[in-house]
């Protein structure tokens, strides 16, 4: 079915008004997302359910090895099998043989060298995905096995034979600030380290090629992050033009950063241009863990110096981040990792440096908080440090501390954003602690460390409360020309908004609706397409498409109102700039004029396109000066968790935030995204990570890799701190990461509050995930 | 591949004869996962159907899906079809509440729904959460064949890493598990608070009548240990009358335990921790049996907690 052109998604009708007043569906309001009933029915379409008549099925043979030379591959083996129409190595490559979001390092397929397992050899069309499967099978690859590099400081400091051409150190960044020999008389310091999160989306990587009919081009269905960054791709590797190559965007459950990398696409465009048929590829969930980039692991030093008040004086770093074997987006990650150790607060002196390096692990790049989750994690570490060497309590030290517009990052970039990060802290604070005793008051074991496993008794668990505060800079960094792309169609005042903007579950299509519905007073407003039809909307990442393609939906429907206004005013014989919106109806404001807009806008057709572009961002210079961030936005988190000191278990309890959101355009999609980086974050505190022992991924299942259920998710207690900003289009500011950031610190600060109740000392917990025998043994 | 899909015992002994290696189906909830992760392969093309095994489905055996309690002898008798969630409701999670507990631990609702008792005792996982259990009360495991039949002792039944006594051409018909007089109970250790693999875990039982104590251990060793040393020393240092014992005792209990353990690293865990875990688990456990503070017997009781 979806082959053909879908139709436009209708909304679905609303009340007229919520409860303060304002038109249901308009900015400020949270309207029923138009895939929300679908998605918890189950009738959504993901990329995993298109389907075409005829098309076959594909598939991808990998690398069992981390590191090894390919002598050979002898493919005779899966032509043979009944079923088979396609086998393609790297020879049926047309175009360039690598891609990668800034550097082109990463094979379509590995021609002489692999340098992960789990990098992809050759791929498969088959009529069926068994067949595909024994095709694979068939396939003789002969490997001489290299020594692994698994050791990120052998990377460094040159030591080790390079792995890849481009070399070993990805990037290298040093910030220096100030005066590097001012110190202060409390100087804490600590080493950290964080695990390799995955972004554990629900709906696995999969989409559908289709060939045009003559030869020439291929349209692809893919959930993705961004259309055009795939399309452009895609295209070079395929040496097609960019226009030959259309890409629809197919359901996408979750994508959390894992889908701005090339999976699939390419290998399912060449399979199904190499038959002229359709082809479909579905990774299943191992295959998915192999098959996308993943959360940094990093190794961070960090020593801060303070005033005997508690002031910060300097701080001094050195970020060594895990890049696995291609580059992906680690050069950006470093910088965003970098730029933000000093965390939410002000530090006139800081020398750090930072290395993203290639190893042999599996490739890391993107996911919700983009370096900055591992900054946090060691900055709140040591702002708790801090707290105690100076005698304070951990909310006095980032209130002394706590950064506001106008003060400086260690970049020498003013803070030119609304800055309320006292105001979260001090709201965060203001929300109510859990009333319910250990073990909650009715003696359910599932409310005890341990839950269902009937571990502890209401004795044995120590109850902690920690604090993390973040700043998180929103949109793309370092002088890249961001942009995003809206169309504003009004037809007898039926509005039809298209863009290329990528829904993966953040609510966008409610958003757009809800501006255009703002903006026009209509009620009615149609989804075109999710298609490259259009302009670059940019990437759904970074939280920006609230800021970005929520300002060119807004400036597109602005223009449309205006050409509006100038029909009705020559109708009425008024000054345009008299017309103004009221609810559903175009009024004169300063006259008697009151026509509903389905009125006014009988036959008339208004159509306007609109790039909207932020202001521009610097590159960092040598010494990690210059304004390379486009904006900011700030949380606090307050976790308390129940802790069994003695078998290391934990349960969190609650966890408080505060954020700043700018404006909430829609409060309901605001609180799920908070809701959900929360759960995030936790999942990162006590029990997210990638296991790789020598290279290999021991833990690729949900069996293994273990999500936090609802079992695990406290409840969360949200206060929405709401001073729009001047610099965003609506005011509105990206709320997708801020939430996962600083949960991760707070949860473990609260382990650590805990575990001094035991024996007043506790434990360093320098590391997460935190696993029980960190607290245990 | 073939499926067989047996509507009576008869039918799936005399299929069983025929096909002694065919893989035994019930809730699926371990052979499918093995098969989808491509643990296990299932031929799907005439040419795999003479090598690769047979499917014998025996999930619509009632003699299997029953359950009987015998108040007489002091014994129940579980089918192999029974199901976790039958085994955390009433009246059998009254009568074995140890196996309730387990039960409660394993996956979500849905997988409690479809997996059974005889599945973790034919696939025989050192985590598999209801063995200790079983384990721990010495249950009775049946077997049939076509020809006959016999009763083995669950700590024969389990031979090692997902290896059991089962022959070729037998099926697990059920388990009998006493009744006992005393305290019950089961822990275990996972990295979340619910659907999860052990890490660690620990049966126990305060045999009343017989005055014994019988703790065993999971997914610390090839398979479910019993740990001898420590049962000996714990049934002689409790007071039975008073349900008391000293915390010295415990502790020493304890490091028994964990000294009985036999555990291994592995992505899930370290040895070190999962030793640690049994020692702590089981302490636990024998305070919840006797929770009265006492000094060594002979030695009168000391001020409860």
């Amino acid at each position: 079915m979806t082959i053909t052109e879908t139709p436009a998604t209708p909304l679905l009708p609303s009340p007229p008004t919520t409860a303060d007043g304002l038109r249901e569906g308009v900015i400020g309001t949270s309207p029923v997302r138009p895939d929300g009933i679908a998605k918890v029915q189950g009738s959504f379409e993901f990329s995993s359910d298109i389907f075409a008549e005829g098309a076959l099925w594909g598939a991808t043979l990998r690398s069992p090895h981390p590191h090894a030379r390919i002598l050979s591959v002898d493919l005779s083996g899966a032509w043979k099998i009944n079923g088979v129409e396609a086998v393609i190595t790297a020879e049926d490559v047309p175009g360039v043989l690598t891609y990668g979001l800034i550097t082109h390092d990463q094979p379509v397929f590995a021609r002489d060298i692999v340098r992960y397992v789990g990098e992809p050899v050759a791929a498969v069309a088959a009529d069926h995905p068994e067949t595909c499967r024994r095709a694979l099978e068939a396939i003789v690859v002969t490997y001489e096995v290299l020594t692994p590099l698994l050791d990120a400081e052998a990377a460094i400091d040159g030591s080790s034979v390079p792995i890849h051409p481009d070399g070993n150190l990805i990037r290298h960044q040093r910030i220096l600030c100030g005066d590097p020999e001012a110190t202060g008389p409390v100087v804490v310091e600590g080493t950290y380290e964080i695990g390799m999160q995955d972004q554990a989306f629900l709906g696995l990587e999969a989409a559908l090629a289709v060939p045009d009919s003559g030869g020439k081009g291929v349209e692809l269905h893919v959930a993705t992050q961004w259309l055009h960054e795939d399309r452009g791709q895609i295209a070079a590797c395929l040496d097609l033009p960019v226009e030959q190559v259309r890409l629809v965007l197919g359901g996408v459950g979750g994508a959390f950063g894992a889908r701005e990398d090339i999976s699939l696409q390419v290998h399912c465009c060449l399979l199904a241009l190499r038959l002229g048929k359709p082809v479909r590829m579905a990774y299943n969930r191992a295959e998915s863990f192999l098959g996308h980039v993943h959360r940094h692991p990093a190794r961070i030093w960090m020593r801060h110096h303070a005033t005997a008040e508690g002031e910060l004086v300097k701080i001094e770093a050195r970020f060594v981040l895990d890049g696995g074997a291609y580059a992906s987006t680690s050069s950006a990650v470093l910088i965003n990792a970098v730029t933000h150790t000093q965390g939410p607060y002000r530090c006139p002196n800081a020398i750090v440096d930072g290395y993203a390096v290639r190893t042999n692990h599996l490739p890391c790049g993107a996911m919700r908080g983009f370096g900055v989750v591992q900054a946090c994690f060691a900055h709140e570490s040591q702002m708790d440090k801090l707290a105690q060497a100076a005698g304070l309590d951990p909310v006095e030290i980032r209130l002394i501390n706590a950064m506001r517009t106008g003060d400086l990052l260690i970049t020498g970039q003013p803070v030119e954003s609304v800055a309320p990060v006292e105001r979260c802290i001090r709201e965060t604070a203001a929300l109510a602690m859990p009333t319910e005793p250990i073990g909650g008051s009715d003696g359910d074991v599932m409310c005890l460390p341990g839950g269902a496993g009937r571990t502890a008794d209401v004795s044995h668990i120590r109850r902690g409360v920690g604090w993390g505060v973040s700043i998180k800079n929103l949109m793309y960094s370092e002088g890249f020309d961001d942009y995003s792309t809206a169309r504003c169609r009004m037809v007898n005042g039926v509005v039809t908004l298209k863009f290329a903007t990528a829904e993966v579950g953040q609510g966008f299509v409610t958003i757009a609706a809800q501006i255009a519905r703002t903006i026009l007073g209509v009620d009615e407003v149609l989804l075109d397409r999710i298609d490259t039809g259009i302009g670059s909307a940019g990437s759904t990442s970074a939280s920006r498409q609230t800021w970005m393609s929520g300002g060119a939906v807004d400036a597109a429907c602005r223009q449309v109102r205006e050409r509006f206004f100038e029909h009705v005013a020559a109708a009425y014989g008024l000054d345009p700039l008299r017309l103004g919106i009221d609810g559903t109806d175009v009024v004169d404001t300063m006259g008697d004029l009151r026509i509903p807009v389905t009125e006014a806008a009988v036959g008339v057709e208004f159509d306007e396109t609109v790039e909207y572009r932020h202001r521009p961002t610097e590159d960092l210079d040598e010494n990690g000066q210059g304004n390379c961030h486009v904006a900011f936005a700030f949380v606090a988190h307050r976790a308390v968790v129940d802790v069994d000191p003695d078998l290391g278990l934990v349960k969190v309890v609650q966890v408080a935030t505060a954020q700043d959101v700018g404006r909430a355009l829609n409060p309901l999609s605001v609180i799920g995204q908070i809701e959900g980086g929360i759960a995030q974050g936790l999942g990162l505190a006590v029990m997210e990570e990638i296991i790789q022992i020598d290279g290999r991924i021991r833990n690729a299942s949900f069996t293994d890799y273990l999500l936090p259920t609802m079992l695990d998710m406290p409840p969360v207690l949200v206060a929405l701190v709401e001073e729009p900003d001047p610099q965003a289009p609506l005011g509105a500011k990206g709320v997708g990461e801020p939430p996962c950031i600083s949960v991760t610190p707070a949860v473990v600060a609260a382990i650590r509050d805990a575990l001094r109740q035991v024996d007043g000392v506790g434990r360093d917990l320098h590391r997460v995930p935190v696993r029980p025998a960190d607290i245990a043994l | 591949m073939s499926v067989i899909i047996a509507f009576s015992m008869d039918e799936a002994l005399r299929a069983l004869a025929a096909h002694p290696d065919a893989l035994i189906l019930s809730g699926g909830t371990d052979l499918l996962v093995e098969i989808n992760e491509g643990h296990r392969r299932l031929g799907s093309s005439s040419a795999d159907i003479a090598t690769s095994p047979t499917v014998l489905a025996v999930d619509r055996l009632s003699e299997l899906r029953s359950w009987t309690i015998d108040l007489e002898r002091s014994q129940v008798h579980i089918g192999a079809g029974v199901t976790w969630s039958e085994l955390v409701s009433e009246p059998l999670a009254g009568l074995i509440p140890a196996l309730a507990e387990a039960s409660r631990t394993v996956g979500s609702p849905q997988i409690r729904n479809a997996g059974t008792l005889g599945g973790n005792l034919g696939t025989c996982s050192p985590a598999g959460d209801g063995l200790p259990v079983l384990a721990a009360l010495e249950a009775v495991v049946h077997l049939r064949s076509a020809t006959h039949q016999r009763d083995l002792p669950v700590a024969e039944f389990m031979v090692g890493v997902k290896r059991t006594a089962r022959l070729p051409g037998e099926l697990i018909t059920g388990v009998t598990l006493p009744i006992i007089n005393g305290w019950q109970g089961y822990s275990k250790v996972g990295v979340r608070n619910a659907m999860v693999i052990a890490t660690a875990s620990t049966a126990l039982v305060a045999d009343r009548t017989k005055r014994q104590i019988r703790v065993a251990l999971g997914s610390v060793g090839p398979t479910v240990l019993r740990c001898s040393e420590a049962e000996t020393m714990l049934s002689a240092a409790v007071d039975w009358e008073n349900g008391g014992v000293g915390s010295d005792q415990l502790r020493e209990f304890g490091g028994l335990v964990a000294a009985a353990s036999r555990p291994i690293d592995d992505h899930r865990s370290s040895a070190a921790y999962r030793r640690h875990s049994v020692g702590v688990m089981a302490q636990r456990l024998a305070r919840r049996a006797f929770p009265l503070e006492s000094g060594p017997p002979g030695q009168g009781k000391s001020s409860g907690i």
